[in-house]
């Protein structure tokens, strides 16, 4: 490929990246460094324009208020918290059904991807508000149950944290699955084969050979169901009992019904922050850097 | 305000914030930003034959997003409905154009009493008229009440949501409150004798310590899952807005489930609210938004669209063309006696806001 076909090939992503992220970043960033008012739009600037030179008049205030009401810290753990179960179930989950795959006839697999990634071409909402008719007090899992015997009354299981969990769970199982088959597909199954030539037994092998050998897909899938787990705001709110705040509810708060957008703005770029730093680290941990 | 769901609301006002506005600036062209399920069927059809125009009807389902929406500015909207107590925040702000009454010779169909109170919010409704109003008060289920408190339950009285030896006899077949932290805490405050418009923080503490002393018996705070809860049977006692209990009444009906759903204004008082129509400053078609007011205003379209979303309305020569099924309802049309007991919201100054929000937080999470 020539110079410049390379150019554009990495430029096209990178100017998308700017546009969509980096620029409505800055914004963000702008609006968190002023003060809400009523008017159009709703905050006032960051910048006074002096003639042609900006005249910065913005402040850092509503950072320091984010760490003077313990509401936001506590939010942000219980976000952590509940991302962090949700994409530990989703890895034990996901690692067998990888697995399977991986190792199926090849004109199997095909069929068991399909499977795994169908959901997907159905609104992520629609898929909730099924969940909820399966979980709610008359719905068809306390239907069978009854008719069964099993129980006598109905599980209250909408807005329990079961609910939560298993939401986020069923949402964001494709994310995890994904990158492990594409890590445990081309695991050479000959190296399997000399580890029990060699005496391991098949924990053994699967401990000290398998399982690091799918470190890269095992991260990979944790960070894209991590990530946008933390700020999930819809399945708390549509399951969840609100009794313990998660960071993309409160932000949805300010921004709404404190019609505060600078705190709102606050909150994102503190989010980002707090996410991005472990991301980083992680980043240059040698798994990842090995696979390139 | 009919319906309110964080999902879509957060969502849209994500999309409200990148898209482009005045997407709709030709002629003969009126958009519509209206509440969903809101409206009679043939409303819209009738007004585009009678004016040959097209009209684009787009919904929402809170005032938060139709909110964040108008503050973003270059909205494209004609006209919009929001309630009274988030309209007198945008007036403030300078959203709305004042209406020119010489085009809105309806206007004089319109109840004067009920214009007067809905002036508290928009001054001599120099920017708005009522589309719909309606009131925030206690939907049951019959039969699952009964059941528990007998059959000299509370039905007419707050006692049935706010005394925690009722409400701990209710919890097991599940009790919800609206998450709109204003309606909730002064329907707490004005139980307890204090003024529903104080804006005192001990009042407004004392509001929510009372809230916080039911927590443990609701199940949840949302301000629809309510109404198809109420009617599957999955939950007995909700507070909610007076239309949207009716639908749950209405849904179980045609379910022919055997639920029935009851709605009372309680004894003690209750929020009025209304919804009313504004034309944004900036509307490409100001004109045409105020034809449409003016045809919302003659009485056979206002009685249409309270025949078909049964909340009250404003205007006072409809009610002959109205359902008497309707119209006898007290929990739609209060008694006078009832009407006395209604309060207007108090509009909050930012830092009341924020205040009131935060102990809102404290009585959902319980800490």
């Amino acid at each position: 490929m020539n110079g410049w076909g390379k150019r554009l090939v990495i430029g096209i992503p990178l100017f998308w990246l700017f546009l969509f992220f980096l620029v409505p970043f800055g914004i963000v960033f702008l609006v968190s460094l002023g003060s809400p008012q009523f008017s159009v739009p709703p905050y006032s600037p960051a910048f006074e324009w002096d003639g042609w030179w900006p005249h910065f008049v913005g402040s850092f205030e509503n950072y320091i208020f984010l760490t003077e009401d313990d509401l936001y810290w506590r939010a942000y753990l219980g976000s952590v918290k509940i991302a962090g179960g949700s994409t530990l179930l989703c890895l034990l989950v996901a690692w067998p059904m990888a697995w399977i795959i991986a190792r199926a006839e090849p004109y199997r697999r095909n069929v068991l991807l399909m499977l795994v990634i169908l959901p997907f071409w159905t609104s992520s909402l629609l898929r909730i508000y099924a969940l909820m008719g399966m979980l709610r007090q008359g719905g068809i899992v306390n239907s069978v149950l009854l008719w069964s015997g099993i129980i006598d009354q109905p599980i209250q299981m909408m807005q329990t944290d079961f609910a939560v969990y298993l939401t986020v769970v069923f949402t964001y199982l494709p994310l995890m699955v994904l990158p492990l088959y594409s890590t445990l597909e081309k695991l050479d199954g000959a190296l399997l084969e000399a580890s029990a030539d060699l005496g391991a037994s098949r924990f053994a092998t699967f401990w000290t050979v398998t399982l690091p050998l799918s470190l890269s897909g095992i991260i990979a899938g944790c960070l894209l169901v991590f990530i946008p787990a933390v700020g999930e705001f819809v399945i708390p709110d549509l399951m969840g009992a609100q009794d313990s705040p998660m960071i993309g509810n409160v932000l949805w708060g300010e921004f709404t019904r404190n019609r505060d957008w600078p705190v709102a703005g606050a909150v994102a770029i503190a989010m980002l922050a707090l996410l991005v730093i472990p991301f980083m680290i992680l980043r240059s941990s040698p798994a990842l850097r090995e696979d390139g | 305000m009919p319906k309110s769901k964080l999902t879509v609301t957060t969502a849209l006002a994500t999309l409200a914030m990148i898209a482009p506005g005045a997407l709709f600036a030709q002629e003969n062209v009126l958009n519509i930003y209206n509440w969903s399920d809101y409206i009679a069927e043939d409303t819209i059809e009738k007004f585009e034959q009678e004016f040959g125009v097209t009209v684009n009807y787009d919904v929402y389902d809170s005032n938060e997003v139709l909110e964040a929406r108008l503050f973003a500015g270059n909205t494209g909207f004609d006209i919009v409905v929001p309630t009274s107590e988030f309209l007198r925040r945008q007036v403030v702000a300078g959203i709305y154009q004042a209406l020119d009454y010489s085009k809105l010779p309806n206007a004089s169909n319109m109840d004067a009493e009920l214009m007067a109170a809905a002036a508290a919010y928009d001054p001599e409704n120099e920017h708005s008229v009522i589309y719909m109003w309606g009131t925030t008060g206690i939907g049951y289920n019959t039969e699952l009440v009964a059941e528990r408190l007998g059959d000299d339950a509370p039905t007419d009285s707050w006692d049935l949501v706010f005394d925690p030896e009722v409400v701990a006899q209710l919890g097991d077949c599940g009790v919800t409150m609206l998450d709109a932290p204003s309606e909730m805490l002064t329907a707490a405050m004005n139980y307890l004798g204090l003024d529903p418009r104080s804006t005192d923080a001990d009042d407004l503490e004392a509001g929510a310590e009372l809230l916080a002393s039911v927590r443990p018996n609701v199940r949840y705070f949302h301000s629809s899952q309510y109404i198809s809860d109420l009617a599957n049977g999955d939950v007995c006692v909700s507070i909610g807005w007076s239309g949207d209990i009716f639908q749950a009444q209405a849904r179980a009906i045609e379910a022919e489930n055997g639920v029935d759903i009851a709605y009372t204004i309680p004894t003690e008082g209750a929020l009025q609210w209304f919804d009313m129509m504004a034309i944004p400053v900036d509307a490409p078609h100001p004109d045409l938004a105020h034809e449409f007011i003016n045809f919302v205003m003659r009485p056979d379209i206002t009685a249409d669209i309270t025949n078909y979303v049964w909340y009250a309305n404003g205007n006072a020569a409809s009610l002959e063309l109205v359902d008497e099924e309707i119209t006898s309802d007290p929990g739609i049309f209060p008694t006078d006696e009832a009407k006395q007991r209604l309060w207007a919201s108090e509009v909050y100054n930012a830092r009341t806001d924020r205040l009131v929000n935060r102990l809102w937080t404290t009585v959902k999470t319980g800490e």
